[in-house]
């Protein structure tokens, strides 16, 4: 998916800095991400993938830039706007978050609260949303009596209740058997059809990013690095782009 | 130099976390009279923070007021003064030991749990999770929890005192051979409005310290399991220093208020 100067992205960085004391994690980082794109970005431990997607959804406070979300600069946002545009993203965490004290159902409903018309569709949306990741028999389990990808199934039928237009997957295949972690990535793909969203996916794993991505952007030492597409990255001569494909 | 160095850091470190605890208290204040309030989740706090606390308050109780009596019967008997001993036993009791006994276990029980329970959401990116939904956690995981201790320390420590006061009969009745009825005829002239009121009124400030505390080490828990367990030694450990600070406090006032 080539960038086009007329199309307005749904989602914006500029010139974003953060450090932790002396440690710099993110410098002058920019990105773009389009309607309907899948957005790969890979990078080593430390590079500040995580703490980029914080900054993005307001976890965590860049110390300059700017982040535009449909938009809407979020850095002048006020907090009550600020929770409107984040049930506009879905955000599946690296260990699924499953809320441990509540059941499947219980984890489901619970960002429909602040929501008064969905949360009277409660029923009919937990059920749409866990046939949609193939998970609705464990509807009244527990979060431990799942299994590693169920959780993660669980967490991305969640994150979909609010019927997100921007979802941001941190990790999604960590962790996960290579069978489990195809379903996942088939999952995302499917979820991308269906919903029509624009992904922003940080991964480690080369084979999702060569299924799932559009576009590629490697983060290293807090810059964008590189940007491209999966095979011109893949073919690239340079050797810190190199040692990601071996 | 390395020594003075540390005591410095020790100290700015403390002050630094008694200014975040200020802050933390004023921002539950903040958040626990504006919409929306999350009564559902205060509810099932209370009967989880109350119900599950019963079996223990009540056993310390007993046990409280058994030993207390046994203890103090051989000195009363050297004075001739067992008559003496409900009245005794019941001003200490709900005056001071009682509240101060049972808020002890409560905040070994209660604090420690919400630290541990709060630190692994944060360890485990829930409290993420509930922020990047729409959903305030601090409303609903930290106001619900101070609001729910506040509420039931309350009536934990009146249960804790009438098991201890009946614990305390019960001794009597075995060695001294005097009915219930007497006893708690001899309890009820003995305490007076100033002996009840003040003891209840800083069980509130008691509950609201150990929740609040509890709160503030699981919600700023650091990373890590090691974190977890940090965050719930250090509320047991925080919170019962502020509860004698407090009760040192509530006595000083009470004093200038009732004339103890």
């Amino acid at each position: 998916m080539k960038k086009d100067t007329n199309i307005k992205p749904v989602l914006e960085i500029k010139n974003l800095n953060k450090s932790f004391d002396n440690n710099h994690v993110l410098i002058d980082f920019s990105m773009d991400l389009y309607k309907g794109e899948n957005l790969v970005i890979m990078g080593k431990s430390g590079s500040g993938k995580s703490v980029m997607i914080k900054c993005l959804v307001g976890l965590m406070y860049a110390d300059s830039g700017e982040i535009h979300i449909m938009g809407k600069d979020i850095s002048k946002l006020k907090q009550t706007d600020l929770n409107i545009l984040r049930t506009k993203i879905g955000f599946l965490f690296q260990g699924s978050a499953l809320y441990d004290s509540m059941t499947v159902r219980e984890n489901l409903e619970f960002p429909l609260r602040n929501h008064k018309e969905m949360y009277e569709n409660k029923d009919e949306l937990v059920i749409e949303s866990l046939e949609s990741v193939g998970l609705l028999s464990a509807i009244d389990l527990m979060p431990d009596e799942l299994s590693g990808g169920m959780k993660r199934r669980v967490a991305l039928a969640r994150t979909l209740i609010l019927k997100p237009k921007i979802m941001i997957y941190d990790e999604p295949t960590t962790g996960l058997d290579p069978i489990t972690a195809k379903e996942i990535i088939q999952l995302m793909r499917d979820i991308q059809e269906k919903y029509s969203t624009s992904s922003l996916i940080i991964t480690h794993d080369i084979d999702c990013a060569r299924v799932i991505s559009n576009r590629m952007i490697l983060l290293i030492d807090g810059t964008n690095y590189v940007e491209g597409t999966f095979k011109e990255l893949e073919n690239s001569k340079d050797k810190k782009v190199k040692s990601f494909f071996k | 130099m390395a020594i003075s160095l540390k005591v410095s850091k020790g100290i700015k470190t403390f002050f630094l976390e008694i200014g975040e605890l200020i802050y933390f208290a004023l921002r539950f204040f903040k958040e626990a009279f504006t919409k929306p309030f999350e009564f559902k989740e205060l509810m099932r706090q209370c009967y989880n923070m109350g119900n599950k606390s019963i079996l223990l308050v009540s056993i310390t109780g007993f046990i409280l007021g058994l030993v207390f009596t046994l203890q103090s019967r051989p000195t009363l008997m050297e004075f001739g003064a067992e008559a003496w001993m409900p009245s005794m036993v019941s001003i200490s009791i709900v005056r001071e030991i009682g509240p101060i006994i049972i808020a002890l276990i409560c905040a070994g029980k209660i604090s420690s749990g919400i630290g541990a329970e709060l630190g692994s959401m944060r360890v485990t990116e829930q409290i993420d999770a509930m922020e990047v939904s729409g959903t305030n956690p601090f409303k609903y995981l930290v106001v619900t929890r101070v609001l729910a201790a506040t509420l039931m320390l309350p009536l934990l420590i009146i249960l804790g005192d009438a098991i201890a006061l009946f614990g305390s009969a019960l001794v009597e009745y075995l060695k001294g051979e005097v009915s219930f009825l007497l006893y708690f005829n001899k309890v009820v002239n003995a305490l007076k409005f100033s002996d009840v009121l003040p003891a209840t009124i800083k069980s509130f400030f008691f509950g609201f310290a150990i929740g609040l505390v509890g709160c503030f080490k699981g919600f700023y828990c650091k990373k890590g399991t090691v974190g977890v367990g940090e965050a719930s030694n250090s509320a047991v450990v925080y919170s019962s220093m502020l509860l004698f600070i407090i009760d040192f406090i509530a006595v000083f006032v009470s004093d200038i208020f009732f004339e103890i």
